[in-house]
């Protein structure tokens, strides 16, 4: 999934013209494509300095990171890999130092290696369980520290709706997505007393370059359950991870928001 | 702003949530119908949100009555044209154990206390969404937010009032079907624990225990709920419908 590169993404909407995250530093995992990219960019458009990482593809990134100056924001861009422990206390230090704090983490970072159970190979599994859940948990537990600290943050998980209803060839990606709303969950009971909200987003299928590219009776399958009848965009996500990164979600937390169109109803 | 020159219709706007709501609407550029049957509330909340330069209707009317509901619909549309947004605030608790035991007998929770949740609950969410949805159905647009609770999950005490608000839950899903090729959305707020006349009487010492099972150990603003309608009835929210969101603090985590 994240193997694919994607064409640069024209930003047209954003979500409120405030600037209610100004001063705010956050880090987006796989901040450099796709729903991330869109992430970020909502972020910084609300006034937040953003961190992204990046693999191999440092041109994309710094991409993402020039737009993002461009609304008059700082930004960063940090070669780690989100499935590696020392990777993100690396890129935690580096963002501290460089942009002055932490306030938001928004763990996107995902890929996908679909097999049905009977034909999956032991490194389709744990590589995807390696990123989508183990890299989750790499974020949250460099960050928490500095979060507890300050008695403040805010931690925005992005999960799927096939982590909460299972999906067709999907065994591992689903166990991760599963696990990472289990996560939510006792992250944001262990760090509520510290005033840190810890919430997940749900997404249906999103028009993503990915998506564009995937087999035609993909989109199809998806568009007869979704309700509203259309894909959402990637700035459909975003706006609900800017809410949820904002003072008007303060006494949110543990919450799994699907952002579907009715998908999963 | 996040609610510009939306019509939005918030009932039980007279107090506690549904006030903060209305001013809140007001606050993020809506223009704003509240319905109450607490006529006093209503005036209050209405010279509140004229203060605050918003825009304001005050309809005294009861959300079980058809055709004080459908009275209710006619003036917003006199008064603004159309009508893009509806919260289904209102609610009431009538708090009783299902059976009491007390000086040796068995005590019954009364008809009339299950009969009149259900109805302002559960029914008036119903109608106000049903009479509301029909220019919504016109104009291809339309937002609905109803009020759920952390009650729904069962609450001792209060047979009537979880039923009435998990059957908010049900109905929210449905109209959520029902409605989306009409392009309206419909969602809910499910608060928890929040400051207002229903959770001001509360013991002191059970205060304490139910603040002990609260991750964030505070109760909700009123506004904090507010903020989660808005957000809901926002276009920001345009992908989402058929959900329900806690604003609790985290109570409901693992319940």
């Amino acid at each position: 999934m994240s193997e694919i590169t994607m064409e640069s993404n024209t930003f047209s909407q954003t979500s409120s013209p405030g600037r209610e995250l100004a001063g705010k530093v956050a880090i987006v995992t796989g901040g450099s494509r796709g729903i991330g990219q869109a992430i970020a960019l909502d972020l910084a458009c609300n006034g937040a300095h953003i961190a992204i990482n990046y693999r191999q593809s440092a041109a994309e990134a710094k991409k993402v990171i020039q737009q993002a100056e461009s609304m008059g924001v700082h930004g960063l861009a940090v070669q780690a890999d989100v499935a590696s422990f020392e990777d993100a206390q690396g890129m935690v230090e580096a963002v501290v130092a460089e942009l002055g704090g932490l306030h938001i983490l928004v763990n996107n970072a995902g890929i996908n290696r679909d097999s049905v159970i009977w034909k999956m190979t032991e490194e389709q599994w744990d590589e995807v369980i390696a990123v989508d859940l183990k890299g989750t948990f790499n974020y949250i537990r460099a960050t928490a520290p500095i979060f507890k600290e300050q008695g403040s943050g805010k931690i925005v998980n992005v999960t799927s709706i096939n982590g909460l209803r299972g999906k067709f060839g999907q065994s591992n990606y689903t166990a991760a997505k599963g696990g990472v709303i289990a996560l939510t969950k006792t992250i944001a009971r262990e760090l509520g007393r510290f005033n840190v909200n810890v919430n997940a987003i749900a997404p249906g299928l999103i028009e993503t370059d990915m998506v564009k590219e995937a087999p035609e009776k993909v989109r199809e399958l998806a568009l007869s359950e979704i309700v509203l009848g259309r894909l959402g965009t990637p700035e459909e996500v975003a706006w609900v991870v800017t809410f949820l990164c904002s003072e008007r979600a303060r006494h949110i937390t543990g919450e799994i928001i699907t952002v579907d169109g009715g998908q999963y109803l | 702003m996040l609610l510009e020159n939306k019509v939005a219709w918030i009932t039980g706007g007279g107090n506690g949530i549904g006030r903060a709501t209305a001013l809140r609407f007001a606050r993020e550029g809506a223009r704003v119908v509240i319905s109450d049957l607490d006529e006093q509330g209503l005036n209050a909340a209405a010279e509140e949100i004229v203060a605050a330069q918003g825009q304001v209707e005050a309809v005294v009317g009861s959300v079980t009555e058809r055709l004080d509901v459908q009275r209710i619909v006619n003036a917003v549309l006199a008064k603004f044209g159309r009508l893009d947004i509806l919260i289904n605030n209102a609610g009431v608790n009538r708090d009783a154990l299902v059976t009491r035991v007390k000086d040796g007998e068995i005590r019954l929770m009364s008809d009339e206390h299950w009969e009149l949740v259900m109805n302002v609950n559960l029914k008036g969410t119903w109608l106000c969404s049903q009479l509301a949805a029909v220019p919504m159905m016109a104009q291809k647009y339309g937002r609905i937010v109803n009020t759920s609770s952390i009650g729904a999950l069962g609450n001792i005490g209060q047979a009537n009032y979880a039923a009435s608000k998990a059957g908010v839950i049900g109905l929210t899903k449905t109209l959520a079907l029902e409605w989306a090729r009409y392009n309206i959305a419909v969602n809910c707020v499910a608060p928890g624990a929040t400051k207002t006349t229903m959770t001001a009487g509360i013991p002191e010492k059970l205060l304490e225990g139910l603040l002990g099972k609260i991750p964030f150990q505070r109760l909700g603003e009123p506004d904090e709920i507010a903020a989660a309608h808005a957000f809901l009835a926002s276009d920001q929210a345009s992908y989402i419908t058929g959900q329900v969101l806690f604003v609790d603090g985290g109570i409901s985590v693992g319940v």
